[in-house]
C-alpha cells in the first residue's frame, strides 16, 4: 500500500492525516492487509454470505406519536448551536 | 473483619436483604476502596460518587418501605464507558466524545437501575472498544491488579480490572471479538458474551453492529448469571433483539454448582488448542487440566475439528473494520462531541476531517481505513464479501459440532496478561489475542470465560481462562458447565482471587 493510496482512503474517510501518519499507516495497513488476505484462499464461491448471526427481518411498530427527547437536551451536547438548531459550517463554497 | 467490598455480589445482596448492611454502607465501602486503589489500577474514567450514594439511598428507602426488591438490589456495579448513561459522562474511551453528557440511558443502564443495582462509575476501555489491552484508551492506561506492570486485557479492561481489584463485585462489558472473555481470563474473573441479540444494544456506542454484544462480569459464575438475568430480554428499541425469552441462566449456574456433568458431551476444538503454535505452554497446560476436571465431573470429552475457525481472524478483521468505518461516520462534528477548525472560512468537510483527525486515536484510524478499503468498489467481493461467506462457513462448523457435542471448550486467550507497551507497536501482535474468541463472535453464539488456574511461565503467577461455547440461545449450558468447573476448582484450590497481591499498600 502506497502513501497515495493511504491518502486516498483517508480522504474518503474524512481523516486529515499528517505526513508522518501517511508513512506509518502505509506500512501498518500493508501488514494487516497481508495477514487478512488469506481469506481469499477459502473456496466459497457457492456459499451464501452471512451479514448477521440472527436472521434479520423488518420490525414494525404502530405508527403512533411517542415522546421524544426535549430539544434542549439534544442540543446540549452539540459543539455549536444557533436559534435552537445545530449550527453547521458552510456546506457550499462561496462561488457554488 | 471482612470489608464489605470483599464480598461477592450474592453475599452483598444477602447482606443488604437481611439488613446486616445498608446499600449506602456497601456503596461507601466500594467508593472508599476505589479511592484507595484506583490511583494504581486506573480502572475508572469517572466515579459517580453522588449518583451512587443517591441510588443506594433509594434502595434502602424502598426496602424500608417494605418493597420486594430484585436479587441484586444494593449491589454495586462498574459500567463500561461504551454504555450511554443519562447525566453521567460517556466517552467510549475517545477524545472525540470528551465531556459529552448523554441525554438518555442505554437499555442495559436502565435495566440495571430498575434492578436496584448501584452504578459506581464508568470504566476505561480501548477507544470505541477497538483493542485487547485497554491501551488504546485516549485517557489512561489501566493496570492488571495481578501485576501492575501488565495490561488487564481489553477492550473491557477497566471493567475486568475493577472486579478483580475488588472495586466492584460486578461489571458490564461489551464483546465484539472477545472484549469480555479475554479481559476476564487475564484478570482471573468470570465474563460471559451472551447470544447475539439476547441483550439489547440500544444505547451502546456502536463499533461493529452485527457483532457487538453487552454482557456481565463477576467474581463467581452465579454472580455473573444473576447480572446476565437483569441485562437480558427483548427490547423493542433494538431491531436485532431476539423477541423470545432467554434460558434461566441462574438456575443453570445453581444446577452446575452441584458438580455433576454426567451425560454431557464436551468437544475440544483442535483449531483452538495451539496445534499451529502461537499459544503459551502454561495456558495449554491449565487448559488440559481443566478438560481433565470436566471429565472427572462426568462429562464425555471428544476432540473435533472446526476447519474454518482458522480463518476467523481474517474474517473478523475485515467485517469489524468495515462496519466501524460506517458506524463511526456519525462523528461528524455536528451533533455531539468535538469540533476542530471551525473558523468561519472552512467548509463542513474540512472541519469534519480535522475533527476526526484530532479526535480519533491511531487504532481507530487504522480500522476506519481498512474498512473503507474493504468496502470500496473493486475490492468488495474479494474482501468484505468473502469474509461474509467465511462467516457462514464458521457458523456451519459450529452447527456440525453441536450435532455431536453439547458444548465446545478452548482456552479463552492464547496468552496470559502481557506487559504494558509490549504489543502496541505491531497491530497484528495485538489482534492475535482474539484467536480463541472470534469464532463465537462471528457465529453470534454464547461463550463464557471462567478462571482455570495460574501459570508462572511469564514470570509472576497469572490467571488463565477456560472458554465454554454453546449454541445460540443455550447460554444456560455455558453457565452450567462453568459453575460445575468452578465448584471443582474451588474445592481443590480455593478462590483464585486470593492470590491477587495487596493493592493500595503505598497508602
Amino acid at each position: 500500500m502506497t502513501r497515495d493510496e493511504v491518502a486516498h482512503l483517508a480522504r474518503l474517510a474524512r481523516l486529515a492525516v499528517t505526513e508522518e501518519e501517511l508513512d506509518l499507516f502505509a506500512g501498518q495497513l500493508d501488514v494487516i492487509l497481508g495477514s487478512i488476505a488469506r481469506i481469499r484462499e477459502v473456496a466459497a464461491s457457492d456459499i451464501k454470505p452471512t451479514s448477521h448471526a440472527v436472521p434479520l427481518q423488518n420490525v414494525l411498530r404502530p405508527d403512533q406519536v411517542a415522546p421524544s427527547l426535549p430539544r434542549q437536551a439534544v442540543l446540549a451536547g452539540a459543539p455549536a448551536v444557533e436559534d435552537d438548531r445545530f449550527r453547521v459550517p458552510q456546506i457550499l463554497g462561496e462561488e457554488e | 473483619m471482612t470489608e464489605l467490598y470483599e464480598l461477592d455480589a450474592s453475599q452483598t445482596a444477602e447482606a443488604v436483604a437481611s439488613g446486616q448492611a445498608s446499600a449506602v454502607d456497601v456503596a461507601r465501602s466500594h467508593l472508599d476502596r476505589i479511592a484507595a486503589v484506583d490511583s494504581e489500577v486506573r480502572a475508572f474514567l469517572h466515579v459517580d460518587v453522588d449518583g451512587a450514594l443517591a441510588a443506594a439511598r433509594e434502595v434502602d428507602q424502598r426496602r424500608a418501605d417494605g418493597e420486594q426488591l430484585g436479587p441484586l438490589a444494593g449491589v454495586p456495579l462498574a459500567m463500561k464507558d461504551v454504555v450511554v448513561t443519562a447525566g453521567v459522562p460517556t466517552t467510549s474511551g475517545s477524545k472525540i466524545l470528551e465531556g459529552w453528557i448523554p441525554p438518555y440511558d442505554a437499555t442495559v443502564a436502565r435495566r440495571v437501575k430498575q434492578a436496584g443495582i448501584v452504578m459506581l462509575g464508568k470504566t476505561n476501555m480501548d477507544e470505541f472498544a477497538m483493542g485487547s489491552s485497554t491501551e488504546n484508551s485516549a485517557y489512561q492506561i489501566t493496570r492488571n491488579p495481578w501485576d501492575l506492570s501488565r495490561v488487564p486485557g481489553g477492550s473491557s479492561g477497566g471493567s475486568s480490572a475493577a472486579v478483580s481489584a475488588r472495586q466492584a463485585p460486578l461489571a458490564i462489558g461489551t464483546d465484539t471479538g472477545g472484549s469480555i472473555r479475554q479481559p476476564a481470563a487475564v484478570t482471573g474473573i468470570v465474563g460471559h458474551k451472551p447470544t447475539y441479540g439476547a441483550v439489547s444494544r440500544y444505547g451502546l456506542i456502536a463499533f461493529s453492529s452485527s457483532l457487538d454484544q453487552a454482557g456481565p462480569f463477576g467474581r463467581t459464575v452465579l454472580d455473573t448469571a444473576l447480572l446476565h438475568q437483569v441485562m437480558a430480554g427483548h427490547d423493542p428499541a433494538d431491531s436485532t433483539s431476539i423477541p423470545q425469552p432467554g434460558p434461566d441462566v441462574v438456575a443453570a449456574a445453581r444446577q452446575g454448582a452441584r458438580g455433576d456433568l454426567s451425560g454431557l458431551k464436551v468437544g475440544v476444538v483442535t483449531e483452538l488448542t495451539g496445534a499451529g503454535g502461537g499459544y503459551q505452554a502454561g495456558v495449554l497446560a491449565r487448559f488440559r487440566d481443566a478438560v481433565d476436571t470436566l471429565q472427572k465431573l462426568g462429562a464425555e470429552v471428544v476432540e473435533l475439528s472446526c476447519p474454518h475457525f482458522d480463518y476467523a481472524l481474517a474474517a473478523y478483521y475485515l467485517i469489524a473494520p468495515s462496519e466501524c468505518s460506517s458506524n463511526l461516520a456519525r462523528f461528524d462534528a455536528v451533533r455531539y462531541g468535538l469540533r476542530v477548525g471551525d473558523d468561519g472560512t472552512r467548509s463542513l468537510e474540512e472541519v469534519m476531517s480535522l475533527t476526526r483527525e484530532q479526535g480519533f486515536g491511531p487504532e481507530v484510524k487504522r480500522r476506519i481505513m481498512i474498512g473503507t478499503y474493504a468496502l470500496s468498489s473493486g475490492y468488495y467481493d474479494a474482501y468484505y464479501g468473502q469474509a461474509q461467506k467465511v462467516r457462514t462457513l464458521i457458523s456451519d462448523d459450529f452447527r456440525k459440532a453441536f450435532e455431536q457435542v453439547d458444548v465446545l471448550v478452548s482456552p479463552s486467550s492464547p496468552f496470559v496478561a502481557f506487559g504494558v507497551g509490549e504489543r502496541v507497536a505491531d497491530p497484528m501482535a495485538m489482534y492475535v489475542n482474539d484467536l480463541c474468541t472470534l469464532p463465537a463472535s462471528l457465529a453470534g453464539t454464547p461463550a463464557i470465560s471462567v478462571p482455570c488456574g495460574l501459570t508462572d511461565e511469564a514470570g509472576p503467577a497469572l490467571p488463565v481462562g477456560l472458554q465454554v461455547m454453546a449454541p445460540a440461545m443455550a447460554d444456560d449450558r455455558c453457565y452450567r458447565v462453568a459453575a460445575a468447573y468452578e465448584a471443582a476448582y474451588l474445592a481443590e484450590h480455593g478462590p483464585i482471587l486470593q492470590h491477587v497481591p495487596t493493592l493500595g499498600a503505598s497508602r
